[in-house]
């Protein structure tokens, strides 16, 4: 039988997810500064009454480059799991009810996608049409197509292997009827578990990709490129590095153990072991 | 009472006031026995009735969370096996006292070569004094438990061998080192009929000549007629009621060992031809009572309303299906398995028609391909007038609304993210069928009523019923649309005893209202007989005999139906007196 | 046994082909001509004709892929188009740097991640196991390069105990070597070692349920000797597919791990050639970063087959 309470992971996941989202949010209103204000005097302060969280190697407000930073993050993430679930699911339904050639052939190409991880791809894809947000989501989210589309064939297989599937095909229930009845009820969990592991990597992803300088261009701000920003002040000041660090990771975290509490509370049995 | 000289013997195995609870749940309560040494005892109960964990519990290996209480002595062990701690314990595993499990596939490591499992058990407890003499006697204690060819054997995988011979090895396996205590926990519920039967045997055989105490654990009445000398009844983890096999069987004195009985008892039945349930069980008579004692019809047939026989509604010519395995050769061609070979039969309407094989005989592949649900690689099959054969889903319309099919598993066959209201429905939710919204609604209460179950239960989910429940909730779904034809994929093996007479009397109740024609799988002899008047027995894809099931159960012609027979422990039989 | 390795060789070359045409495509067809590209903006079409024919790309695409591919057979990647040098050898030369790296790191991963797995799967109900657990919890949210940052400040820059960044090759300065290698690989190994020892701890809390556990247990084996005897293999199966999939993480991490620390490996080259679009470059070395992952992949297959019978006899067909 299933839990009907969430696990603490979900509940702290969650919390730090909303957070996160609720700051972006708050970004759009109210920052405590311009992020992208110059102001060369108050350079590389510490945290103070003024500035919370100090400021960068230009003067400008870190806590108000983290708030709009967030921005960056749940876009890219939600963008790149949108493409991934919407192209992922159905092609792995299909595959799982289908079966044959046209499984055959949509898993081969799905494990040939899988050797390519998304920041490889966005590489590539920012090598061809130079560094945007639009090319890093696309990359992120083509290289998250394979991981769904697994997991809705392994479940749907498993689905339509049950005997009330068998029942529905004895009562001459359609095909797209029963995915829409059957399988896609029965695999939801298992999907909401991959899109929050996915956005966890995604955030990973993206991160990596605007540290490098392929990411969104600049003036946005980003956690990836603050952290390359902070480059020459590693041993100098490590407060410049640590905000976004901590961001990227709590972020992170958040994910995974939105996914983990996800998969305790919706299935006892798959997440037996789990931290 | 017989047991006067036992009690001067100190008992192999005292038992005294085990109770076993996970956290403030009890699951076992005041639980005391004793066994005399190479005594054999049945354990018996439905499944919650804390039967495993007792054996477990001896054994010290109950999982972390339960916790026993009470105590138990073995002889010639001086303390407690409830408080003798982990090391104490691991002394006495699998060299004084052994055990057999369920499901010997799972419970061998599939990574490790047979004979090094076996070897294993000697080497721990150092009761041979080299690896090499290890391996030596496993190869012995193979051929004693009579697998063929012990030696190649002792060099396989747990997965190259069949599920008899895997038993055996872990019989082998329990007995290596002449324990004085054998646990075997339903060690045949996993295995073929004619399987069973020989394993029991060798667990008869073995235990009676090294004199080992048994303790068999098992939800079958007729398992335990056959191997034990005394038996314990437990219920909801009390034991109910104790004693010789004869006493019990014949004079039950608790009203749960004599509903018990009277379920499991396939071959008596009341006044209208129904089994006898928990309900009306005090009407039952058991067997050796009985004065027409289980030969001739008379005894197990229920009265059978006689039905004209029809126009053939189902029609198979030579079926073929035949699977691909992997390769094996890298240009080779594929080896292909038959899972049916030539079948051809003709079952007219209103016939009750039960099919009887082993696993891998074929039978359910068959029931698909009837359903519509998988195609014949070649033949032709007529069922309600639709040839399955090559028929896409568009030409199986009809078929579906007059064949509707019954699973095994009362878990799997109901979709558990789908209301009852809305299981029950489904077969009404297809283009042609008129009904709106209203009119399924009292159609589904109308099939509530029909099987047994409060109206209330159409806005519940599957898993807030229980596995009888669940299958009077299949029932339902399958006659919503009121088919000619009801399948009905081994409807009862996964169901408690006092449950499956029930559901057979359920079943037996709607296809004599709907004049439904009935086509039953099932490994279980007696329930094709009880519920079918013709039986098709198979075999590796084939049909080994078919006609009257009377008269195939007895006087079988061909050689594996009389196997098939001889195996199927059947309570009136191990009951009768031996002539 | 050798029919399923030969079918894994075979999966594995229908892959490395599939994966030769697709980064062909993305590289070459979709950005355009590499030759306009390279001569600019503001050329003329008669500059961009010549070097289309320098390059030869103004042949059909099949042939220019034929091309490319049978060079990649024999390791030679063609001349780049922006540097107008051969790639081969610079591939050759920093592919060593950046399998050092890889390798090191997993080793290091695996070193760390099974025996704390195994622990916190034993201990799973006990502080010390819980602890590992949310010590991994931790472990996988912190991304390498962000590791790598924390260790350079602190180690190198604070501690000045660790060179920050940089690389020597082993033959010229051994001690060296080994300096400039340990925050790296401390770095890429660290978040894998957190995401391995949860699937070790989940792996073994799975084989610890098993039945032929128990079986083990009832022949008086003790918790660990039951354990160590027939839990670990059986659990290392489950292991073996994650290091497979975290191989093809390991490389790309490692690409960002190069940048942090200043190495100049694939992953360097991988980006000055994005920022020259220097494409051929970028194919190149995206071709043997993906070339690598589907080797790792045929290795996992293969030791798969020698590890599992199971595996081995289905390709027997039973007995």
């Amino acid at each position: 039988m299933r839990n009907t309470r969430p696990t603490p992971a979900f509940l702290v996941g969650a919390a730090i997810v909303a957070l996160i989202a609720a700051t972006a949010l708050l970004s759009f209103f109210f920052t405590p500064f311009d992020p992208l204000q110059v102001n060369a005097p108050a350079r590389l302060q510490g945290p103070s009454l003024q500035h919370w969280l100090g400021t960068d190697n230009l003067g400008r407000d870190l806590l108000s480059r983290i708030l709009v930073g967030a921005r960056i993050t749940l876009l890219v993430g939600v963008v790149s799991v949108g493409i991934a679930v919407l192209i992922g699911t159905p092609v792995g339904i299909w595959a799982g009810m289908r079966r044959g050639a046209v499984e055959e052939i949509t898993m081969r190409g799905a494990d040939i996608l899988l050797a390519f991880p998304a920041l490889l791809l966005a590489i590539m894809f920012a090598a061809i049409y130079g560094a945007s947000t639009v090319s890093a989501m696309a990359a992120i989210g083509l290289a998250s197509v394979p991981g769904f589309a697994r997991v809705a064939r392994a479940g749907t297989l498993q689905v339509m292997n049950a005997e009330y599937v068998l029942a529905a095909r004895a009562a001459a229930q359609r095909p797209v009827r029963i995915a829409a009845r059957h399988v896609l009820p029965n695999i939801t969990g298992m999907l909401l578990i991959q899109c929050s592991v996915t956005f966890a990597l995604a955030v990973l992803a993206e991160a990596a990709l605007s540290f490098l300088g392929l990411g969104t261009p600049p003036p946005v701000p980003s956690w990836g490129r603050m952290l390359q920003e902070s480059q020459q002040y590693w041993g100098t000041f490590p407060a410049m590095a640590l905000w976004p660090g901590l961001a990227i990771a709590s972020a992170v975290m958040g994910f995974n153990l939105l996914g983990d509490g996800l998969r305790d509370w919706l299935d006892p049995k798959l997440g037996r072991g789990k931290a | 009472m017989s047991q006067g000289n036992e009690i001067q013997e100190e008992p192999l195995l005292r038992v005294e006031n085990l109770g076993i609870t996970a956290g403030d749940t009890p699951l076992v309560t005041e639980l005391s026995f004793s066994m005399a040494s190479g005594e054999r005892i049945g354990l018996i109960g439905e499944s919650g009735s804390g039967k495993s964990l007792t054996a477990t519990a001896l054994l010290g290996l109950l999982p972390d969370e339960l916790t026993p209480s009470g105590s138990a002595h073995l002889r010639g062990f001086a303390p407690d096996l409830f408080t003798a701690g982990d090391k104490a314990m691991r002394g006495l595993r699998g060299d004084e006292i052994s055990m057999v499990f369920q499901e010997p596939l799972s419970a061998l490591n599939p990574l490790m070569k047979i004979g090094a499992q076996v070897a294993e058990v000697m080497l721990v407890h150092r009761t041979v004094p080299t690896r090499a003499a290890a391996q030596r006697r496993a190869i012995e204690l193979l051929a004693s438990v009579k697998i063929p060819d012990p030696a190649q054997a002792a060099g396989a995988y747990p997965h190259q061998l069949s599920g008899g011979q895997r038993q055996r090895v872990m019989i082998a396996m329990a007995l290596a080192n002449d324990p004085q205590l054998l646990l075997a926990d339903e060690p045949t519920t996993a295995l073929d009929v004619t399987v069973q039967s020989q394993v029991l045997e060798l667990i008869s055989a073995q235990v009676r000549e090294r004199g080992t105490g048994l303790l068999f654990i098992t939800h079958d009445l007729a398992v335990v007629a056959n191997m034990c000398t005394r038996v314990l009844v437990l219920n909801k983890g009390r034991l109910v009621e104790s004693g010789d096999i004869e006493k019990i069987f014949t004079a039950p004195a608790h009203p749960y060992t004599r509903a018990l009985l009277a379920a499991s008892d396939i071959s008596a039945t009341d006044a209208r031809g129904r089994l006898f349930t928990v309900d009306t069980a005090a009407g039952y008579v058991p067997p050796a009572l009985r004065t027409e004692v289980a030969k001739g019809p008379a005894a197990g047939a229920p009265e059978r309303s006689v039905r004209p026989a029809g126009e053939a509604l189902i029609t198979a010519t030579n079926l073929d299906r035949t699977y691909h395995r992997a390769r094996t050769r890298a240009f080779g061609p594929r080896p292909v398995v038959k899972a049916l070979d030539d079948v051809s039969f003709s079952i007219a309407a209103g016939e009750r028609v039960g099919i009887v094989g082993e696993s891998g005989s074929g039978k359910s592949t068959l029931l698909r391909i009837l359903a519509g649900l998988d195609a014949p690689s070649t033949g032709s099959a007529v069922v309600a007038g639709t040839e399955v054969a090559g028929a896409r889903e568009a030409d199986l319309a009809p078929l579906r609304r007059q064949l509707q099919i019954v699973f095994q598993d009362p878990m799997g066959s109901l979709d558990p993210r789908m209301k009852v209201s809305d299981i029950i429905a489904e077969p009404l939710l297809v283009p042609g069928q008129k009904l709106d919204a209203r009119g399924r609604e009292a159609a589904v209460h109308q099939m509530l009523g029909l099987v047994g179950l409060e109206p209330e239960s159409a806005s519940r989910y599957p898993h807030q019923f229980s596995g009888g429940q669940r299958q009077r909730i299949s029932i339902a779904r399958a006659l919503v649309n009121r088919p000619s034809i009801l399948v009905a994929d081994e409807p009862v093996s996964a169901l408690d005893v006092s449950v499956r007479a029930q559901v057979l009397n359920l079943i037996a109740d709607l296809v004599d209202e709907y004049a439904l024609t009935l086509l039953m799988v099932s490994h279980d002899l007696s329930v094709v007989r009880h519920l079918c008047e013709r039986v098709i027995v198979m075999k590796d894809g084939r049909i080994v005999e078919s006609g009257d099931t009377e008269q195939i159960y007895n006087d079988p012609v061909h050689p594996y139906t009389a196997q098939l027979v001889a195996s199927s422990l059947d309570l009136a039989r191990e009951l009768a007196p031996n002539p | 046994m050798l029919v399923r390795i030969a079918g894994n060789l075979a999966r594995f070359v229908l892959s490395l082909l599939a994966a030769t045409l697709a980064v062909f495509a993305l590289m070459r067809v979709l950005p355009g001509d590499p030759a306009a590209i390279a001569a600019g903006e503001n050329a003329t079409p008669e500059v961009v004709a010549g070097l289309a024919k320098q390059f030869g790309t103004d042949r059909p695409l099949p042939v220019q892929y034929w091309d490319w591919f049978s060079g990649l057979w024999r390791g030679d990647f063609g001349v780049s188009y922006v540097t107008r040098t051969d790639i081969s050898p610079l591939v050759a030369d920093k592919v060593q740097v950046s399998l050092i790296l890889v390798t090191l790191a997993m080793a290091l991963a695996l070193a760390i991640a099974i025996p704390a797995g195994t622990i916190a799967a034993v201990r799973h109900n006990k502080p010390s196991g819980a602890v590992i657990a949310a010590a991994s919890q931790l472990g996988i949210a912190v991304p390498g390069f962000l590791l790598g940052i924390v260790l350079v400040s602190f180690f190198a820059l604070r501690l000045g105990w660790l060179p920050a960044n940089g690389w020597v090759a082993p033959g010229v300065d051994f001690a060296g070597f080994l300096a400039r290698l340990v925050l790296p690989v401390i770095a890429l190994a660290g978040v894998q070692s957190a995401i391995l020892v949860r699937y070790v701890r989940s792996a073994v809390l799975e084989v610890m349920h098993e039945d032929y556990l128990r079986t083990a247990r009832a022949k008086g084996l003790s918790p660990l000797g039951a354990l160590v005897r027939h839990g670990l293999r059986n659990a290392a199966i489950p292991v073996l597919t994650v290091t497979s999939v975290q191989f093809s993480a390991l490389i790309i991490g490692a690409v960002v791990i190069e940048r942090v620390f200043v190495i100049p490996g694939l992953g360097s080259m991988l980006l000055s050639a994005v920022g020259n679009r220097d494409l051929l470059t970028v194919q190149s070395v995206v071709m043997v970063l993906v070339a690598i992952t589907l080797v790792v992949n045929l290795l996992v297959d293969v030791l798969y087959t020698i590890v599992d019978p199971r595996i081995r006899a289905a390709a027997q067909g039973e007995r």
